[in-house]
């Protein structure tokens, strides 16, 4: 019972990890319902760029305010040039748009800082603590906690600022947005910008973790099955979603896996999620789809 | 208006493709005439004299992708020992090396097509073997070297069957292949228990890569389970291994006594770092010979201290090699790592004793054909008959290094002992002296397996006792 | 799925607008120089390491435009059916001896149909962009489950295949002109096929469901089995590449190589080359074989000194990623759409010299 508590827990926690990487998907997709597949990309890119200017001496604090300054660049070029010029294209185009920048961002990070293995560390180990013979890890439980404060600061973004009824506008309806005078382009500025910090918060706990390194970008792959559950356009719903994938599959691999040596991690969460699709196609938070003809 | 914007973008596109072809069909030569630029060393010796005998190397190596740390490390110790042998000694026999690199960046096709593109030689040099260090590309390149009689060397790893060089004339798996490489850590794993005996009753693990070069040593793990008496258990982490938190639960409800660490990339230190933080002592896990350079460790920090590793060769400079190394090439602004640091690394080494292997290859060659620049048919001669001692491994300033090495007809692989060493926070530090595989155990197995495969593809077993 | 500005009746009026002449005459010249020509000027390197790939990615590219571009069913599933045909033809060739190759090939893609339609259930519940969680799905698992049993395999530790003997009518096919020859037959057959079934009435249907599915509904069209019957055709054909790229190709296949890069990059050569154009999956093919050469010859010609060679590929990728977005701006329709443009151009201004005494 205490071996099933513990994966249990364990699954909760690395899916708050998923979460990290999830909210900034719908953070863009709330505000201009785009899929952004560069989220990954953007994780890797933020993380490289800190750990680089650490690496050439600067402070950490200052380090972080340079990536910072960066992903808010990266999101002034993006709207620039990828944005505003399919501004009237369909989702599939966009979401096609989003794996080219990935690709350039992928390409450029490497050619910038390298393609070697970053070591990170955020000061926190990831030694466990004994909770009465159920280990929990130090490392997790801070990622949970800096998880839920994202969760919780984005809420009071979005429900109690201007700028969060006006990213709600554009999210509904860009057209009449425009015409109440809200300034698109820089609505998409902010948003990508916060998706790329948001972005950067996720790649220093990754990269704390796992170092910083190339397959960072393939966490991406992990949040779409948290983003179909908890749905594509609710924060919360990425917490949700975040959990329910982690603990499912940590389980699964661990209980049923082992009878076959293991590995249905990899497949086990789309599984849900289409099981998910199948009950409640647009996830559980998620704004259903109305069709006209 | 007649250039429209539309125009202009079309007629670039056009102009793209046809550039690519132009370029392609232009190209072998001219492309490498420029490859060889960028290292003027051998741009001397190409462009002082195309009537200059020389012996080719082609590399498809990858120096950019997830894997570049072990591609950029091995591809810059093998050119730096080839660009010794140039500098020092004039070649081999009077016959200088040439190269040129193709980036595969680990991809199959990739490695395919430049092997295709490679093959006929360069500026007129004949090509004398292949090392692509990947087990993909060695794979898709299997078939067609054997037709087109080019040696594939896949030292340290590789398919284990074609060891059996009676089914496999032209791939070698030198010195180490998957089976031998498990069955030493077997044994290793004994002598620290005190004896082959003290295996009865012991719980081990296998975390493998969910990759065939994973998978390729369960049917063996088994089989030495059941002769020994352990449990084994086989736990496979997905690719890329950025998450083992389960596998480390299963492991810690499992118990075993011992961790064999069939890792790649990312999941080497995700592996040690997760070992950590599910209460896993960290030494008493062993990886392989992928999961044993200074790059899988470091970025798991001050908790890789006390793992364990197999490796065919110690890290450091400490050797005569090297020193020439130093001398010839580095000092002279020729070395081919970007990072200086990395000299006499894990990786560094392995390339420096693959240039090792096939330089001697050559050189036995050219004993029995001639001093000559020499058919791939003639290098393959040369690696079979592959006879490296103490005494030669003294002249070549690598004793230590590399370990006594005789191939066969029947045995490509020729070696099959392994030292351990230890992680100790900066650096790796030998722990034992050579184990070896139960080489004797694995043959049977091996003969096996490739007799199945030369049933598959109705290849015909060669008779070793009639050749010479 | 498409927004109305990009409703695109793509397919059904290609002919029409067409002149029958021209083109039928540069097809058929096109293929004479493909099957007479080539296998007696090609080399080696040509044949193994552009033709073929070339021939087989186009069929993948194909099978993925038949069901994302005609029919509308977005996949990211591609590599994964395609290991599928690839690893149930060796089972066919190595279980059922005397099996002809031809043979086990269908039967290869016609496994692969059906798993298809398996992972294309879900669409009659999905749709759009959520679809891709069922075909995502279909790429891990079947990746997963092809390299964990080892029966799939013949029991071979690493879960790799190797090309069984290519012999048809009793001739040899091993040598590079004859995987070409049977690469080239197969993808010329096949792709006659599609062609006739994007403009049957199947291929109408398809169409319909993909600019404004709830409308073709309520015209009648049965939505249930015409979507069933694109992804069961669409898997087809990328299960028979999949055989193609192990056994005429590479000679193996390791089920790493038909991962989800592998979807991508066949989803590129649809956007690329034209959603929605059977002459798109080729000309695609075509960019993404060749791309990654050119650039590698242009860099070592003229960025030699100037540029690391570590750094090419990863400028490739930055030239790829660009590439891709300037497409999705410039020209959605793809290269096909390009050069069709490029031809009607030059065709006007061709008439416009030669009959100046016709006004305009």
């Amino acid at each position: 019972m205490q071996f099933f508590i513990e994966v249990l827990v364990g699954g909760l926690l690395a899916g708050i990890m998923y979460s990290l990487v999830a909210i900034g998907f719908v953070l863009i997709y709330k505000a201009s319902g785009v899929f952004n597949f560069a989220q990954g990309s953007m994780v890797l890119f933020s993380a490289l760029t800190y750990v680089g200017v650490l690496e050439l001496g600067v402070p950490a604090w200052e380090a972080l305010a340079v990536a910072l300054a960066v992903m808010v660049s990266l999101a002034f070029v993006i709207e620039r040039s990828v944005l505003r010029p399919l501004v009237n294209r369909s989702p599939l185009t966009l979401f096609l748009a989003t794996l080219g920048v990935s690709f350039v961002l992928e390409g450029v990070a490497q050619v910038v800082w390298g393609a070697q293995v970053h070591g990170l560390d955020l000061g926190i180990s990831d030694e466990p603590i004994d909770f009465s013979g159920v280990f929990v890890s130090k490392f997790d439980l801070f990622a949970a906690a800096v998880a839920a404060g994202l969760v919780l600061v984005l809420g009071v973004l979005f429900n109690k600022t201007r700028l969060g009824t006006a990213l709600r506008a554009v999210a509904d309806d860009p057209l009449a947005a425009l015409s109440v005078g809200i300034s698109l382009p820089k609505i998409w500025v902010v948003v990508w910008s916060v998706a790329g910090i948001v972005g950067l918060v996720a790649g220093l706990l990754w990269g704390a973790r796992l170092g910083v390194q190339f397959s960072l970008s393939l966490i991406v792959l992990k949040a779409l099955p948290v983003l179909i559950i908890g749905g594509f356009s609710s924060i919360p719903g990425t917490l949700v979603g975040g959990l329910i994938v982690g603990a499912s599959e940590k389980l699964a691999e661990v209980y049923v896996g082992s009878l076959i040596n293991g590995g249905i991690e990899v497949w086990f969460s789309y599984v849900v999620a289409l099981a998910f699709l199948l009950v409640r196609p647009s996830g559980l938070f998620g704004e259903p789809n109305v069709e006209r003809v | 208006m007649f250039f429209s914007k539309k125009t202009l973008s079309y007629a670039a596109v056009l102009a793209l493709a046809l550039g690519g072809v132009v370029g392609c069909k232009k190209g072998e030569a001219a492309t490498q005439k420029a490859e060889d630029s960028a290292a003027p060393a051998a741009k001397t010796e190409a462009a002082s004299d195309a009537k200059q005998p020389e012996q080719y190397f082609p590399l498809q190596s990858y120096r950019v992708g997830p894997y570049a740390a072990g591609g950029t490390g091995f591809f810059g110790g093998f050119i730096d020992y080839l660009k010794l042998v140039n500098a020092r000694d004039g070649g081999v026999g009077g016959v200088k090396l040439t190269f040129s690199e193709c980036e595969t960046e680990y991809v199959v096709e990739r490695g395919v097509e430049c092997y295709e593109r490679l093959k006929k030689g360069l500026n007129g040099a004949p090509v004398a073997a292949t090392n692509p260090l990947s087990v993909g590309i060695a794979y898709a390149t299997i078939d067609r070297q054997t037709t087109d009689k080019v040696p594939l060397i896949t030292i340290n790893h590789g398919r284990t069957d074609s060891t059996d060089g009676r089914v496999f004339p032209y791939i070698f798996p030198l010195q180490l292949n998957p089976y031998s490489e498990v069955s030493a850590i077997v044994n290793y794993i004994a002598e620290k228990q005190g004896g082959l005996d003290k295996l009865k009753g012991q719980k081990i693990v296998t975390l493998y890569h969910g990759s065939p070069y994973g998978k390729e040593t369960i049917p063996v793990l088994d089989i030495l389970a059941e002769k020994y008496g352990f449990e084994v258990k086989h736990i496979e982490v997905p690719h890329p291994g950025n998450e083992q938190q389960s596998q480390w639960l299963e492991i810690r409800r499992y118990q075993p006594s011992w961790v064999i660490l069939r890792g790649w990339g990312v999941m080497n230190p995700v592996a040690i770092k997760t070992a950590q933080k599910s209460g896993f002592p960290v030494d008493h896990i062993i990886g392989n010979i992928w999961s044993n350079s200074e790059e899988d460790v470091l970025p798991a920090g001050a908790v890789g201290k006390g793992y364990l590793s197999i490796t065919t060769h110690p890290a450091g400079t400490n050797f005569p090699v090297h020193q020439d190394i130093k001398k010839y090439v580095i000092d002279k602004g020729q070395g081919d790592l970007k990072d200086p640091k990395r000299f006499g690394s894990v990786y560094y080494n392995l390339g420096v004793i693959n240039g090792i292997l096939n330089v001697e290859a050559v050189r036995t060659a050219q004993a029995k054909f001639g001093k000559k620049p020499l058919s791939g048919e003639e290098v393959r001669w040369g690696f079979e008959n592959l006879n490296i001692d103490d005494a030669r491994l003294k002249e070549l300033g690598a004793l230590g290094l590399l370990q006594k090495i005789k191939l066969s007809c029947e045995d490509h692989e020729g070696g099959g002992s392994v030292r351990f060493q230890q992680w100790d926070g900066e650096k790796w530090v030998l722990v034992s002296d050579w184990i070896a595989a139960d080489r004797p155990l694995l043959r049977p197995i091996i003969e096996e397996s490739a007799k199945k495969y030369a049933e598959e593809k109705g290849i015909a077993i060669r008779d070793c006792s009639k050749e010479s | 799925m498409s927004s109305s500005n990009e409703t695109h009746l793509s397919g059904a009026f290609e002919l029409r607008s067409a002149r029958p002449h021209a083109r039928t005459w540069a097809l058929a010249v096109l293929l004479a120089v493909a099957f007479l020509v080539v296998p007696f000027i090609g080399d080696d390197y040509w044949f193994s390491a552009i033709l073929i790939p070339l021939l087989v990615l186009s069929l993948v590219g194909l099978g993925l435009n038949l069901l994302t571009g005609y029919a509308g069913q977005l996949s990211l599933g591609s590599a994964a059916f395609m290991a599928a045909g690839a690893f149930a033809t060796y089972n066919f060739e190595l279980r059922i001896p005397g099996l002809p190759l031809l043979a086990s090939v269908a039967l290869g893609g016609l496994v692969a149909a059906l798993i298809g339609v398996g992972f294309g259930l879900p669409s009659l519940r999905i749709k759009g962009f959520y679809l891709i969680v069922s075909t995502l799905a279909a790429q891990f698992f079947i990746q997963w489950a092809l390299t964990k049993f080892g029966w799939f395999s013949n029991d071979n530790p690493s879960g790799v295949i190797s090309a069984p003997p290519l012999v048809i009518l009793g001739q040899d096919l091993s040598n590079p002109v004859g995987r070409y020859l049977l690469t080239l037959t197969i993808v010329t057959f096949l792709t006659w096929v599609a062609w006739n079934l994007v403009r049957s009435p199947t291929g109408r249907s398809w169409m319909a469901i993909r600019d404004m599915d709830t409308a073709a509904a309520v015209i009648g069209i049965p939505i249930f089995k015409s979507k069933l019957l694109a992804f069961a055709i669409s898997s087809f054909y990328c299960g028979v590449a999949g055989s193609l790229w192990a056994f005429a190709y590479l000679g193996t296949v390791e089920p790493h190589g038909l991962d989800l890069n592998r979807s991508f990059q066949v989803l590129f050569i649809v956007i690329i080359g034209g959603i929605g154009s059977i002459a798109g999956s080729f000309l695609g093919a075509i960019f993404i074989v060749l791309l990654p050469i050119a650039l590698d010859h242009v860099a070592r010609a003229f960025l030699v000194g100037i540029v690391d060679p570590s750094n090419t590929e990863n400028l490739q990728k930055i030239a790829m990623g660009s590439l891709i977005l300037w497409f999705l701006v410039k020209e959605p329709e793809g290269l096909a759409r390009l050069i069709e443009v490029g031809f009607e151009k030059l065709r006007k201004r061709l008439s416009r010299r030669f009959v100046p005494a016709v006004s305009n």
